[in-house]
């Protein structure tokens, strides 16, 4: 280890950065300094933790932290006082055993969960990676990566840790990554090391390498670094472009050694990630709250009982010392009431008896085991079923507010499919049967044999045969279409395991070109000058001319080609309102044609392109290339001439056709999001990825419709703009609310509130937000605006933005609508926002784990949300307020109840099936307003339980201080009371948990009936000879229940009470479901009639879309590769495909090497390749 | 094993689709319609009410009689009065039952001041009583008290004896002063200490009586030496500790055997002879001889049938309004429409 290679690194301590100055203690005003993480501090290693506790601090911060639970402190204060003999009626075990019982359980549950983390953890740690050590290549553990460390990194594997690119395998030091578990972007970036360093693939050479690096402190911004690199005297920039991150998946390179720049929890990823915080419910605040209150109330039940008492004691007490003495310790009256008042207290903490909490957990585990179970949520392709990970969250899953979705990977496949096209006026893509109706294309639906083609990709799949007849006839537009789609790219084609694989920027791009693979038009290779297509078995070679590339103003892409027989061809995709300009009007009435085609395509929330293309004559070409040729070498304004070359070239064209490419939804997504938004649950986007593609999926999965009154986009760069902008879009909405109801103008001036507004809004309008702008309108000037803006929008699209940013804006919803907020993603750049919202949900199935370890929930697809919230959080928070309502109705009803008999209660609420809880989402809202459990429920049910140990007391009171037995021996002894009164309760609370029972199954009968039977046996049991005879202090009541259970009036007086409980409750019950019925009511009585019918399934699919907007492009957000292909750096010389063979020779020395190298891998010398000194050191 | 190999399919993390797990059990949902609730009501109505006319019936049998008077705190041993007691259609017993007022039986301390374990003949717990019996645990000289405790201590001793003035004289009304107590507790609870060979004094020795009592416990009944010890009836019924403070205990039961009881009393001048033994001044209590007889359903208790009338009445009433409320508003179920 000593002699490990390692590198300096220092960061840069400067007044911004807090984070190095803690870590350091240094002045807050004090002069830069350098701060050397490399040898120095053995601490900055690669290891990563989540875990909380380890073997020896687990007991000590467990058990604190259980502690910070109200109720747990106060049955520890109730302990010691139950020790105190004095003051104690009750034994001490009674406490203890619960007490200790519901540690424990905690505990273990904590355990486990944080023995998961270690072994994610530890998965991750172990991870092998390639150290440069003494000069040679060792692998090593990822934890024992250092900073400062060379690390070799291969095609797909993960980045160890945030490194500074040194070389590749590619030219120019060039390598791609994908940062989708970063950002959920999906498109490849090209990363490129210092030019001085790009030529250090080699080992001995790395092994000289003795840099510098000076950087800036730990920080989570994703897109911005500044470093200085220090290098034989010379100095070096470092920016963003030179970085490879943790957590980054190197894609298309062969080979890429970096430098550990930040490692571990410093990497920007970690420092993304968030804090872990400790999720509480809702309702266990509410509980909270209640025991607060409970407790209170007891102290004042044991004043009142102490007052009583020393009132008793002076006045009665002093002339019963004849036959009770005081003891000695007891000298005053007062001093007697003092002890009473804690032995109440002992008594009558029944009410919140700690069997309230076991009953809570027990009833969130059952719950969770039924999401696992939930055969619904599985999904068999993936094989992963629905996993609760976080047991005590339950029943706040039925009060969700606020969805916050990842994009990629959570509502898309993250798969573009090419999925239908229009050539020359021509639609193809969609299947008819014989009698010309479109049938829907399903799984079964028979695919397209591309078997004539030995280049067709497997996966590849289509379903109109007719596009495949139109090619084999040789239709000169559909193979001109094809012929672009294989030109006209920037794509580049690789070969593995003898099969073509296509690296694509975008996955549009790759879409594409698959498309026209499989059509017969397979693009094999390309050299910065040439393009190889195999055209219908046949290998041509297209010389380029020119390759004018795609930007965000321009949104299409041109390449100028020269074919075999010399003919000029210039081939454009783009977007169609863009290409349609530039089209020659000889295209006239097929653009009406294609426009039409373009509106349908785009009803079906497909991706459109227009292509056209042109025909170029020599001269006018060889002008042409000469101004650009001139233009290239031009300094100023460079793009901007370039962009009117462009155009003036991209004139008069043809064209030929349009594609839809689908960016692939998951399975349900539009029906899931259609269905949440009728429960009233906002749905709001938060993506990394760009604001076209984000809006055009959020048409196509109905967040976004053509009904939409308006979408309001905030693109600002500065704080003003920013602001302008929202308060702009409030302005409008809240006017046009005004003018929409007139008549009530003096309501709304009356109420002056927005939030009053938030309902009367009728129309629908959605925001969008770019990352930039959302940095500003997340700072507290405008943050309250922005919530209010978008809380008045149906939906809300976060484009561009990071992870940190996710979870800043889940917090601010957090901290200012007290609403309860879930946050669904899959990947690493999802994990901040999944641990700050109430509920984290992870989409598990996927390559990265990191969301789901740190969810709540994780499931396979988007679609099983809408059954998590609907169906199991809708029943869970059900059961959990009826649980605590009856609860505390059966407490405050006669706090000495046995313990067991709120074990089953919660399986008894299940009002309407899961089928109709689905069908009806607006059943959802009365979680969302808390309507189920909250204070005045929790009142209700302690006044009703109060009023029934009222009843329940002075019923039997009345009766038995005047009763006696029929054989004359005494009845209203103290025993005999408590059995009556004891088995009244029993009855009543059994006839009332019948009452709010609304699904009887047999899991309730077994229950309440077991219940019942428990009761008697145990009472029984209790009271029998042989308990008796073993404890005679303890079993005392030996024989009561057999006495006093045989006698008729025991039983009358048990009717009475039952009936005189009952008939009030009842009678409001009914009074309200005729008067005021629910909707639950309602529905029931629906269920009820409609029985034997099935419920018809709902349509929610997808509305297709009439109107025109169209979403073109998913290019990249920057310049395409276009660049990179025609200076040829990014050329490999393994790439070409051995199917076609190269009958032109290009002039390019890089071809020339590419030969030379096939021919002779190992001595070639070529500028990018290192792969000689590699084998020569391996 | 054919489980398990199910189980390693490629869905082998496929929940199991059974009903149980899928909460898809049958079920019985009941609903509370105006057609459900409303002939509940009506039948509860119904049934309280006969109930409670019942009830109202047998209590109207029964007699009693209540011989309470602030003498019973003085010194005035007779007491003479004249009542007809006998029912000759109502063959039941005739009860005296003791009437204790003001006296707090269902005081916690007062009640935990027993040991059940000396009272059942443990022969440890004899010579070492239980502590929650302090201070009637030991006496001054440290000699075990037995039974020890606040409540044995303060067991009610009076006596009373009824005299029946006839023609020929006055004659005693025979009293049985057995079978007062619950089966379980003169059987099981309460037991004296095992004695092989030993009298009832022997095995007590080095124990001492409770300071207010007048005589040991093996000596409570000087006329039925097996009704002695821990098993005395008086003893047992003092020790079911009452639950109100004003409460009766079974004192004696009338001897029908011989004429002219044989159909309870019969009508003529009585008068009781109390033997004042228990203090009740201390505690502003009160004493009562109550001479009752039962019906099937016990003693006299007027509370019982009213409070089933009052009931019945209510709940009549509220039948009446929730039928009123179903024709006005919920008939149509217009308001269960959607």
């Amino acid at each position: 280890m000593t002699d490990r290679h390692r590198l300096a690194v220092f960061m840069e301590i400067t007044q911004a950065c807090s984070r190095g100055q803690l870590q350091q203690g240094k002045p807050r005003r004090g002069p830069r300094k350098r701060w050397h993480s490399g040898k120095e501090s053995p601490t900055l290693d690669n290891r990563i933790k989540t875990s909380k506790y380890n073997i020896f601090t687990f007991l000590p911060v467990n058990l604190f932290e259980q502690f910070q639970r109200v109720a747990n402190a106060y049955f520890v204060v109730l302990l010691i006082l139950q020790l105190i003999p004095e003051i104690s009626s009750l034994s001490w075990f009674t406490t203890v055993v619960p007490l200790v019982l519901v540690l424990v359980i905690t505990a273990v549950k904590d355990a486990t969960d944080d023995y998961f983390r270690h072994k994610s953890d530890q998965q991750v740690n172990n991870r092998k990676s390639q150290v440069l050590i003494r000069g040679s290549l060792q692998k090593e553990k990822w934890m024992n990566v250092r900073v400062g460390d060379i690390i070799k990194l291969e095609n797909n594997q993960f980045v160890a840790a945030d490194i500074l690119l040194l070389c590749s395998s590619e030219p120019y030091g060039l390598c791609y990554v994908e940062t989708a578990e970063l950002d959920g972007e999906t498109n490849l970036k090209v990363r490129q090391a210092l030019s001085v360093t790009s030529d250090l693939g080699d080992v001995s050479k790395l092994h000289d390498f003795d840099g510098e690096v000076i950087c800036e402190p730990p920080n989570n911004k994703l897109d911005k670094f500044t470093g200085t690199l220090n290098w034989r005297g010379n100095k070096y920039s470092l920016d963003n472009e030179k970085i490879l991150l943790r957590g980054c998946i190197l894609r298309n390179t062969e080979w890429c050694f970096g430098m550990v720049i930040f490692a571990g929890l410093q990497t920007k990823l970690m420092q993304n990630c968030g804090k872990t915080k400790f999720k509480r419910t809702s309702i266990d605040k509410l509980m909270n709250t209640l025991v607060l209150w409970i407790f209170a109330f007891l102290i004042c039940m044991g004043v009142i009982m102490a007052i009583g008492n020393t009132v008793w004691e002076i006045w009665v007490g002093r002339s019963f010392e004849m036959f009770l003495p005081w003891a000695e310790f007891q000298s005053s009256a007062v001093f007697s009431g003092f002890l009473t008042f804690w032995s109440y207290i002992i008594i009558l903490n029944t009410v919140v008896p700690i069997s309230l909490y076991v009953s809570v957990e027990v009833l969130r585990l059952g719950h969770s085991f039924f999401i696992n179970w939930d055969v619904k949520m599985y999904n068999s392709q993936t094989d992963t079923a629905a996993v609760a990970r976080t047991t005590t969250l339950n029943e706040e899953l039925g009060q969700v507010e606020f969805i916050f979705s990842d994009k990629t990977g959570t509502l898309t496949e993250n798969i573009m499919v090419f999925n239908k096209c229009s050539i020359n006026g021509t639609t193809y893509g969609d299947v008819y049967d014989e009698f010309g109706h479109r049938v829907e294309i399903t799984e079964k639906t028979a695919c397209v044999d591309f078997s004539f083609n030995l280049l067709s990709d497997g996966s590849f799949k289509f379903y109109d045969n007719t596009l495949v007849e139109a090619v084999k006839q040789k239709d000169p537009a559909v193979h001109e279409f094809f012929r672009l789609l294989a030109l006209c790219h920037t794509v580049m084609p690789e070969e593995s395991e003898g099969k073509l694989v296509y690296q694509a920027q975008s996955p549009d791009e790759g879409a594409l070109v698959t498309a026209a693979r499989n059509f017969g038009f397979a693009f094999c290779a390309r050299t910065p000058e040439s393009v190889t297509v195999c055209e219908m078995g046949h290998a041509v070679t297209y010389q380029l001319l020119a390759i004018l590339d795609f930007n965000n103003t321009r949104k299409r892409m041109s390449v100028i080609v020269r074919d075999e027989e010399g003919r000029i061809k210039l081939y454009c995709k783009g977007a169609d309102t863009i290409i349609f300009d530039l089209l020659d009007p000889s295209s006239k009435d097929l653009v009406y044609t294609t426009s039409e085609q373009l509106n349908y395509f785009a009803g079906e929330g497909l991706r459109t392109l227009a292509l056209a293309y042109k025909e170029l004559d020599e001269e006018y070409c060889d002008v042409w290339m000469k101004k650009f040729l001139f233009l290239s070498s031009v300094l100023e304004s460079r793009e901007d001439q370039l962009a009117a070359l462009y155009e003036e070239i991209e004139q008069g064209m043809k064209l030929l056709g349009a594609t839809a490419i689908e960016d692939k939804l998951q399975e349900g997504v539009p029906e899931t999001i259609s269905r949440l938004n009728l429960a009233d649950i906002k749905i709001w986007v938060l993506t990394g990825d760009k604001q076209e593609t984000a809006v055009n999926i959020a048409y196509s999965c109905n967040m976004l419709r053509d009904d939409t009154t308006e979408v309001f986009v905030v693109s600002g760069h500065t704080l003003m703009e920013v602001q302008q902008q929202l308060r702009r879009a409030k302005e409008h909405i809240l006017s046009l609310s005004r003018v929409s109801d007139t008549g009530d103008d003096e309501k709304n001036d009356m109420y002056g509130d927005d939030s009053v507004f938030e309902e009367a809004i009728i129309a629908e309008y959605a925001l969008v937000i770019n990352g930039h702008s959302l940095a500003h309108a997340l700072e507290p000037p405008l943050e309250v605006l922005f919530l209010d803006l978008a809380c008045l929008c149906k939906s809300v699209i976060c484009c561009r933005v990071t992870p940190m940013q996710k979870a800043q804006v889940v917090e601010l919803v957090r901290r200012h609508k007290r609403a309860v907020t879930l946050a669904v993603g899959d990947g690493a750049n999802d994990v901040s926002m999944i641990k700050t919202s109430h509920i984290g949900v992870g989409i598990s199935g996927q390559e990265g784990m990191q969301a789901v370890l740190a969810s709540d929930f994780s499931f396979a697809q988007f679609r099983c949300l809408q059954r998590l919230l609907l169906v199991h959080g809708r029943w869970s928070y059900f059961r959990m307020s009826s649980f605590l309502s009856y609860f505390f109705y059966k407490n405050f009803a006669f706090t000495l109840v046995h313990f067991w008999y709120g074990f089953f209660c919660g399986f008894s609420a299940q009002d309407v099936n899961d089928q109709n809880s689905l069908r009806h989402p607006s059943l959802y809202k009365s979680g969302q307003s808390h309507l189920l459990f909250n204070k005045r429920q929790f009142f209700l049910c302690t006044l009703h339980g109060i009023t029934t140990s009222f009843l329940l007391f002075f019923v039997p009171y009345g009766a038995f201080s005047v009763m006696v037995k029929e054989d004359g021996s005494q009845l209203s002894d103290q025993q005999t009371l408590a059995v009556t009164i004891a088995t009244s309760l029993v009855i009543v609370v059994s006839v009332q948990i019948g009452l709010d029972t609304h699904y009887w199954t047999g899991v309730n009968h077994l229950f309440v009936w077991g219940s019942l039977t428990m009761y008697f046996v145990v009472l029984f049991a209790m009271q029998s000879d042989g308990l008796f005879g073993i404890f005679p202090n303890t079993f005392s009541c030996v024989g009561a229940s057999r006495n006093c259970l045989s006698e008729t009036s025991v039983w009358l007086v048990i009717l009475l009470t039952t009936a005189v409980c009952i008939v009030p409750d009842l009678f409001i019950r009914s009074i309200r479901v005729n008067l005021f019925p629910t909707q639950t009511d309602k529905l029931r009585r629906l269920q009820q009639s409609r029985k034997k019918q099935r419920p018809q399934e709902q349509n929610l699919r997808r509305v297709r879309r009439t109107s025109s907007r169209r979403s073109a492009y998913a290019f990249s957000h920057q310049q395409g590769f276009g660049e990179l292909i025609t200076s040829g750096k990014n050329m490999r010389a393994n790439r070409i495909s051995s199917t076609c063979s190269y009958e032109r020779t290009a002039p390019s020395s890089n071809f020339i090497d590419n030969v030379i190298k096939r021919t002779n891998a190992v001595s070639c010398v070529s500028f990018g390749s290192p792969n000689k000194h590699q084998s020569n050191t391996e | 094993m054919g489980k398990e190999k199910s189980k390693s399919g490629p869905l082998a993390r496929r929940p199991d689709n059974s009903a149980f797990k899928q909460q898809r059990l049958p079920a019985w949902s009941p609903m509370l319609t105006a057609s459900t609730v409303l002939p509940f009501f009506y039948l509860l109505a119904l049934i309280c009410m006969l109930l409670g006319v019942w009830l109202l019936l047998t209590v109207q049998r029964t007699q009693e009689i209540k011989v309470r008077d602030s003498r019973l705190q003085g010194n005035l041993p007779r007491e003479r009065q004249r009542k007809d007691l006998s029912d000759p259609s109502d063959p039941k017993d005739l009860f005296y039952l003791s009437s204790l007022e003001n006296f707090h039986q269902n005081l916690r301390r007062y009640m935990d001041s027993r040991d059940d374990g000396q009272m059942v003949g443990r022969k440890r717990s004899l010579k070492s009583p239980s502590s929650y019996c302090k201070p009637f645990d030991f006496d001054a000289n440290g000699v075990p008290i037995a039974p020890c405790g606040a409540v044995a201590n303060s067991m009610f001793n009076d006596s009373f004896l009824l005299t029946y003035y006839t023609i020929n004289g006055p004659s005693v009304v025979p009293l049985l002063r057995k079978g007062l107590t619950w089966y379980t507790d003169k059987n099981i609870k309460y037991r004296n200490p095992k004695a092989d060979n030993q009298t009832l004094a022997e095995v007590f020795e080095g124990t001492t009586q409770p300071s207010f009592w007048q005589k040991p416990v093996y000596r409570l009944d000087p006329f039925d030496p097996s009704n002695n010890g821990f098993i005395n009836e008086d003893l047992i019924v003092w020790m079911r500790e009452a639950a109100f403070p004003n409460f009766k205990k079974l004192y004696g039961i009338l001897y029908r055997a011989n004429k002219p009881y044989t159909n309870g009393l019969p009508a003529g001048n009585y008068s009781a002879t109390i033997s004042y033994n228990f203090p009740v001044q201390y505690f502003r209590g009160r004493k009562e001889l109550v001479l009752t007889t039962v019906s099937w359903f016990g003693g006299q208790n007027h509370f019982l049938p009213i409070a089933y009338l009052v009931t019945s009445s209510l709940i009549l009433l509220t039948a009446v309004v929730l039928t009123g409320v179903w024709w006005k508003f919920g008939k149509d179920g217009k308001n269960m429409a959607e």
